[in-house]
């Protein structure tokens, strides 16, 4: 039987020149990052000018809002590829944040290992624990268009994480010292090394899931999966491994975010709560399911967090955090990266 | 030799009995054509055959294989893969990600999966929107767009659920030849179509559903001619 492939081009329309390939962020995109660049410089100027603050304070708290943002971004970008992919809402996105924590400080304090071995040791025990996850339990109560099954799943999973570690680690805060210490001086702020290499981390991070997204053929099964499963397990994908393997990779994420985080984190087996809510803001904010509005919004949170805080101390930043939240929910439902419905 | 055998297949929603009792052969290289009225259990038909659906009872044997609960992507990439009516191309991908993921079951390496799918893409004449996001194409370079991802597959059965649908007659000819040219490389084909004209130029058989069972099965000729048909389906003035 032949089935090579003969070339008849049946088509009578004529031949134009191929269009260039599509870049990471289309037009529209661009201008509404472009957009929120303005509006976050004008505030930051106009703080400058009129905000009442020492210029070095504040300076001080743009540098630390951008670094925490980042971390913020990589919990993000776990929980919105999950959304994205497989339509689920991970409630235990903080939990295993936490987890990946716990894991790391067991192998540094535990084995000795120096703090970022430990972490990278940590990568791929988190992901197998995502692709065992989803796997063995989130894939028998997924379909039929029900969203409150995985659901109720992963806020069980985030309980049990929770008070497993508890039972394991107890409830008293513990920390791990970072082997590189000091802080070096960032544009006039003073910066943490530590915070600086999370920071790196989480854009290397970043980077890397776009590229796997982007060019690799796992990624471009993900991205079918994402788009359409049905069309998907018709060209062949098997669309229960790509849902595993893309629960890993958003456990992946925490593990990176965990593992670089830890040294300037007090642990405690709800340390990573916070993150699921602030997480939640972050991926709404900048569009359920887009990677660019994860990192984008993660970015802008914690900028409000930090020199919001100059203004509300104590957790009175949340309150503004959750004040943008609202607007843009009332201005923008789809988030400034989402598409329109 | 016949390359698909369905044995009494059968599938209910609830109460529904959406097919009864199924029973076909289909020869290798065949232009099987299906017909019948809405609602006749044609789609069910390809989605239990292609393992969307698992079937209530009943057997699919494809090439020799038992493949009766078999996932939909593992019935694939054994050969026997199936177009959908309403089409579902990968709206945020361009035309080539499209086609090489389909590909890519085929050909483990990227760069060969990508060049293959070029060679399909150009084959059913998309060349030209080769790195438009698909989710641009017009309907009928939707309908090429189905087709080259199904052929990306390699099949050895295709099953194509109204491929000819919501396109005008002027589109609708250079699909018939591309299918008539799939199907002299080798490729036995089956499919649904409510266009009669397209369905008689193609079909070397014709089956005839109507509420989910087998009302006859022949030569198109003779099976236009059975009063049976012409009452449940095609109308006194075919």
């Amino acid at each position: 039987m032949n089935r090579g492939v003969r070339v008849t081009q049946t088509s009578t329309e004529t031949k134009e020149a191929p269009a260039a390939p599509p870049r990471l962020l289309d037009n529209r995109q661009l201008r509404i990052a472009a957009g929120l660049v303005v509006v976050v410089g004008a505030a930051v100027a106009l703080m400058y000018l009129f905000g009442g603050q020492p210029s070095g304070l504040l300076t001080q708290s743009l540098i630390t809002g951008v670094l925490l943002g980042g971390v913020y971004a990589l919990v993000s970008l776990g929980l919105t590829l999950i959304f994205g992919v497989l339509g689920i809402v991970n409630f235990a996105q903080g939990a295993m944040l936490t987890m990946s924590m716990y894991i790391v400080f067991f192998l540094a304090t535990e084995w000795g290992l120096n703090l970022y071995l430990a972490a990278a040791l940590t990568v791929p025990v988190m992901f197998g624990f995502g692709w065992l996850v989803q796997s063995t339990v989130l894939n028998r109560v997924m379909g039929d268009s029900t969203h409150e099954r995985p659901l109720l799943v992963t806020l069980g999973l985030s309980l049990l994480i929770i008070n497993v570690l508890l039972m394991v680690f107890g409830g008293r805060p513990v920390s791990v010292a970072s082997p590189v210490e000091g802080s070096i001086n960032v544009i006039g702020a003073l910066v943490d090394v530590p915070r600086l290499i999370a920071f790196g981390g989480a854009l290397a991070v970043a980077v890397a899931l776009t590229l796997i997204l982007r060019k690799t053929t796992l990624g471009l099964a993900i991205r079918a999966v994402a788009a359409n499963d049905v069309g998907a397990s018709l060209v062949g994908v098997n669309v229960k491994r790509i849902y595993a393997m893309t629960f890993g990779v958003g456990a992946t994420c925490v593990a990176v975010a965990g593992g670089l985080m830890v040294s300037f984190t007090s642990l405690v087996p709800s340390a990573g709560e916070q993150f699921t809510t602030l997480a939640f803001v972050i991926v709404v904010l900048g569009g359920l399911g887009s990677i660019p509005g994860a990192l984008v919004g993660g970015l802008f949170i914690g900028l409000v967090q930090t020199v919001g805080s100059l203004y509300l101390p104590g957790s009175g930043s949340l309150l503004l955090v959750f004040g943008i939240f609202l607007l843009v929910l009332f201005l923008r439902p789809q988030g400034l990266f989402g598409a329109k419905s | 030799m016949s390359i698909l055998k369905l044995e009494g297949l059968s599938k209910s929603f609830g109460g529904l009995r959406a097919l009864r009792d199924v029973t076909v052969e289909i020869p290798e290289r065949e232009f099987f054509g299906i017909i019948g009225p809405n609602g006749a259990g044609k789609t069910t038909l390809f989605s239990v055959i292609a393992g969307q659906l698992g079937p209530t009872s009943g057997r699919v044997v494809f090439d020799g294989q038992d493949i009766t609960g078999w996932s939909a992507d593992k019935v694939a990439g054994a050969g026997l893969v199936r177009t959908f009516q309403l089409m579902r191309p990968f709206e945020s991908m361009t035309v080539l990600d499209n086609v090489s993921i389909a590909s890519h079951r085929r050909f483990r390496s990227t760069a060969k999966s990508r060049d293959h799918a070029a060679e399909v893409i150009e084959r059913v004449g998309l060349s030209q929107y080769l790195n438009k996001m698909s989710g641009t194409l017009p309907t009928a370079g939707l309908k090429r767009l189905e087709l080259a991802r199904a052929l990306a597959l390699e099949p050895k059965i295709l099953l194509l659920d109204e491929v000819l649908a919501g396109l005008v007659p002027t589109e609708r000819a250079p699909i018939i030849d591309l299918l008539r040219d799939i199907h002299r490389d080798g490729v036995t084909v089956m499919f649904v179509e409510h266009i009669m004209a397209a369905v008689m130029a193609l079909s070397e058989r014709l089956l005839v559903m109507h509420e989910g069972a087998e009302l006859t099965l022949g030569v198109p000729e003779d099976v236009v001619q059975d009063p049976r048909v012409v009452e449940a389906y095609l109308g006194e003035d075919f």
